[in-house]
């Protein structure tokens, strides 16, 4: 039996990053926050690099709540849109570069869990699919610095999932 | 009560993330703040629409009630986010200035409850709502043993 030859990997890769760039790169907001995303196969972590705009209490000094709840939200939205990106572009063998992304997931409810005060450094953030509907999704983020089992703050979030193909 | 609200200013201008954001504090006694924050580009969160990504709208929503917070009557010395839940209604009107509104409504010796409701121009229809816990470092009185 003669299997067709896969694609080189870069062509793969390139592919793979590109979308991932579309989707981050659309934002503004993800630009201003300098959130950026690191790629292993499908799964995504969210970095935010530690800038002096993200302090929210100079005493300590902490990272302010607000720039907090923001870097997961963003996490959580990107992660879900990608999942639904992932499975289009994965379905075919020759997706379209220029194929149109689907509309962002609209946030219902977001809560943030504060676990400890964010230190002036870099942060991470994974972020997990554990329900996605037809028009509704529920996302759990998980964030931390330096130590990956000392998490600094959690949240679930749930969204409103964008109209697809054949809706209505 | 103008000194306080220029302190509260001063205060709010310290904190690099809200001035960062470009907010304002409109008004802040007793345990309830406004503080708004101008329409910018720059913070848009899905560049189809022009709106206002969620996370600005929280990150002004938890100044606002830490700001509360500050307020209180209890003069607290310090205060930090414990949990924040925030409903999103509807997406602010691009161009619209978002104002949020924060009361503290109950306080225990070492925690502060807060809500807060984000509005732009249509003040019948909120933008946004939250609830939080928050700590709360009461000043140590006088004499008293911890």
């Amino acid at each position: 039996m003669i299997r067709p030859q896969p694609e080189p990997v870069q062509v793969v890769k390139q592919r793979r990053d590109a979308a991932l760039a579309r989707l981050v790169g659309g934002v503004p907001y993800i630009k201003w926050l300098g959130v950026t995303f690191d790629r292993r196969g499908d799964e995504l972590t969210a970095v935010l690099p530690f800038a002096d705009r993200l302090i929210g209490n100079p005493a300590i000094p902490a990272l302010h709540g607000g720039a907090i709840a923001a870097f997961l939200e963003v996490a959580a939205i990107i992660e879900l849109s990608w999942s639904l990106i992932w499975e289009e572009m994965e379905k075919t063998t020759s997706p379209r570069p220029d194929a149109p992304l689907p509309p962002l997931p609209k946030t219902i409810d977001f809560t943030v869990d504060y676990l400890r005060s964010g230190l002036p450094r870099d942060a991470y953030a994974r972020a997990r699919v554990n329900r996605s509907g037809r028009r509704y999704a529920s996302v759990h983020v998980e964030a931390w610095q330096d130590n990956r089992a000392r998490l600094f703050a959690q949240a679930t979030g749930h969204f409103l999932m964008p109209a697809r193909d054949g809706d209505g | 009560m103008v000194d306080v609200l220029k302190l509260a200013r001063q205060f709010i201008d310290a904190l690099p993330h809200s001035r960062a954001l470009a907010m304002r504090l409109d008004r802040v006694e007793d345990g309830f703040a406004v503080i708004s924050m101008p329409y910018d580009p720059t913070f848009i969160g899905d560049p189809a629409t022009g709106v206002i990504h969620g996370g600005a709208v929280s990150a002004l929503m938890d100044t606002a009630s830490g700001a509360a917070v500050m307020s209180h009557p209890t003069a607290p010395l310090a205060t930090a986010t414990i949990d924040l839940r925030i409903d999103y209604m509807r997406p602010a009107t691009p161009g619209q200035r978002i104002v949020a509104e924060a009361l503290c409504y109950h306080v225990t010796r070492s925690v502060a409850f807060a809500r807060v409701t984000a509005y732009d121009d249509d003040r019948d229809r909120p933008v946004a709502a939250a609830t939080g816990a928050f700590t709360l470092e009461r000043p140590a009185k006088q004499g008293a043993a911890e």
